[in-house]
């Protein structure tokens, strides 16, 4: 039996099956969480050169990589919607951007928290640290851009031409900030610590990378659905009642 | 369409926004004067230190640079949009990107290539001589047009935005930072003696991507704000 995906392309048809969806990501999201922490926090294995403060590696490093691919797969759902006119790709690019958005700071966050016990200070001009920071700038660019333009059509066309120029310039960001860094500098607070990492140390912070992915697919789909109660006539829907009450909710 | 209609096209945009900017000189000499101003506070906040002032020297002159081409990128099109003129733009048979790299090539003309001029001058200004200088120079030229192309999809993304002056800084910002490394790097690296044309040549290759890409983000950009 085949099934007809492009149906899902409407707004009508995805809203109800997000709905559908939206539990099932949440629950396997939390219990992934629980087993992950669990293992970062009791299982593994204390750092012989950095101790325990090594131990928020486990949130620190999946909520960077979460930020750097978020950032291209809103770049992809906005050329897609750019591509072929798809209101439910622009609506996804849109969607995507504020958790993006907290993936980032939460890596610079927990990275600051990272850095004062292992390089003695709370902010240094690492390559790393320095292009997540502009990564943030460009999320939040993308965020204000789209709230100033009024035009829901023209927001989500600017933001999308935006989010592509983006997704060109950060590896040339990346490089240049390394380069710039590698002149200024030395490898003083080169992230290698030189030790192989331990299996369940690497176990657990994949099991934390798949929770922190299907963490995002299920706040995305839920807010996914809020932007089209939002821009869409709510009475075409049966679950009229569950739409007002999510928007409420995220009001 | 024949070629030498286009280039035609082409030339006309450019010298019609320098003949518009000749009319009115005062507002081509703002932004130069925001770049002296900011430059020579810079000095009185740190302090008359030479040896200082050299290290700074290069951050504080392409900073400096970057914001006053940031200033001037509202003229690029605005008044354009106001009087419907891009809208003839959008609707001539020409490509519309390779009229919008006529605009930003003029705009370049009028607040890049004053900076780049005047840099010596401000350069002697911080203690910067000799090979330094000559980088800095180059830097500039290689860079400013490069930030003329970026700043040109910024400004046509914001177009009749409210607030659009501040998320112009906003977008930009950020998407200068690779020319500012290269820029300020190509004369730091020639004041420590290690020469310029590693950092010189990135910023040429900075500017041969945006060249061929910025145009048509800023075209598409445009059809959207005209729509």
């Amino acid at each position: 039996m085949s099934v007809n995906w492009s149906k899902y392309s409407a707004p009508q048809a995805f809203y109800p099956l997000a709905g559908r969806l939206i539990p099932w990501f949440a629950i396997v999201a939390v219990a992934l969480m629980g087993v992950g922490l669990y293992m970062g926090f009791f299982v593994a294995p204390t750092d012989f050169q950095q101790g325990e403060s090594y131990r928020i590696i486990f949130v620190h490093v999946p909520a960077a990589w979460m930020s750097m691919f978020l950032y291209v797969v809103m770049a992809v759902w906005a050329g897609i919607g750019m591509g072929l006119n798809a209101r439910l790709s622009y609506m996804m690019a849109q969607a995507i951007a504020p958790t993006g958005a907290m993936f980032t700071f939460l890596a610079l966050l927990t990275g600051a928290m990272w850095g004062k016990p292992t390089w003695g200070a709370w902010w240094v001009w690492d390559a790393r640290l320095t292009s997540e920071l502009l990564l943030l700038f460009q999320y939040a660019g993308i965020m204000l851009l789209r709230t100033s333009i009024d035009d829901t059509r023209r927001a989500d066309r600017s933001s999308a031409v935006f989010a592509l120029v983006g997704v060109v310039n950060v590896p040339i960001i990346y490089f240049s900030v390394q380069w710039w860094n590698t002149l200024h500098q030395g490898a003083s607070v080169s992230m290698a610590t030189g030790s192989k990492m331990a299996s369940t140390m690497l176990l657990a912070m994949l099991i934390m990378t798949v929770a922190f992915w299907l963490y995002s697919i299920a706040v995305i789909l839920a807010r996914v659905r809020c932007i089209m109660a939002e821009r869409e006539s709510l009475s075409v829907w049966d679950e009229q009642t569950a739409v007002i009450q999510d928007a409420a909710e995220a009001r | 369409m024949s070629r030498s209609s286009m280039w035609e096209a082409v030339r006309e945009v450019v010298r019609r926004d320098v003949l518009l900017a000749m009319r009115r000189r005062s507002d081509a000499a703002m932004s130069v004067f925001f770049l002296v101003i900011v430059v020579s506070l810079f000095p009185l906040g740190v302090g008359p230190e030479p040896a200082v002032l050299k290290t700074i020297a290069p951050g504080v002159l392409w900073v400096a640079a970057l914001l006053a081409c940031l200033l001037s990128l509202s003229r690029v099109f605005t008044a354009d949009y106001v009087d419907g003129a891009l809208e003839q733009m959008v609707l001539a048979p020409q490509p519309l990107a390779l009229l919008v790299a006529g605009k930003v090539f003029a705009h370049w003309l009028i607040s890049g290539l004053p900076i780049v001029l005047l840099s010596p001058l401000l350069g002697l200004q911080f203690g910067l001589e000799g090979e330094a200088l000559g980088a800095l120079v180059l830097s500039l030229l290689l860079g400013t047009p490069t930030l003329s192309m970026i700043g040109a999809i910024g400004a046509a993304l914001v177009l009749g935005v409210r607030g659009s002056g501040l998320l112009v800084a906003l977008l930009v910002l950020p998407l200068y930072v690779p020319v500012l490394i290269f820029g300020a790097g190509a004369v730091t690296s020639s004041m420590a003696g290690i020469g310029a044309e590693a950092n010189l040549s990135l910023l040429g290759a900075c500017l041969v991507l945006s060249l061929f890409l910025a145009p048509w983000a800023t075209a598409a950009a445009l059809r959207i704000a005209l729509e």
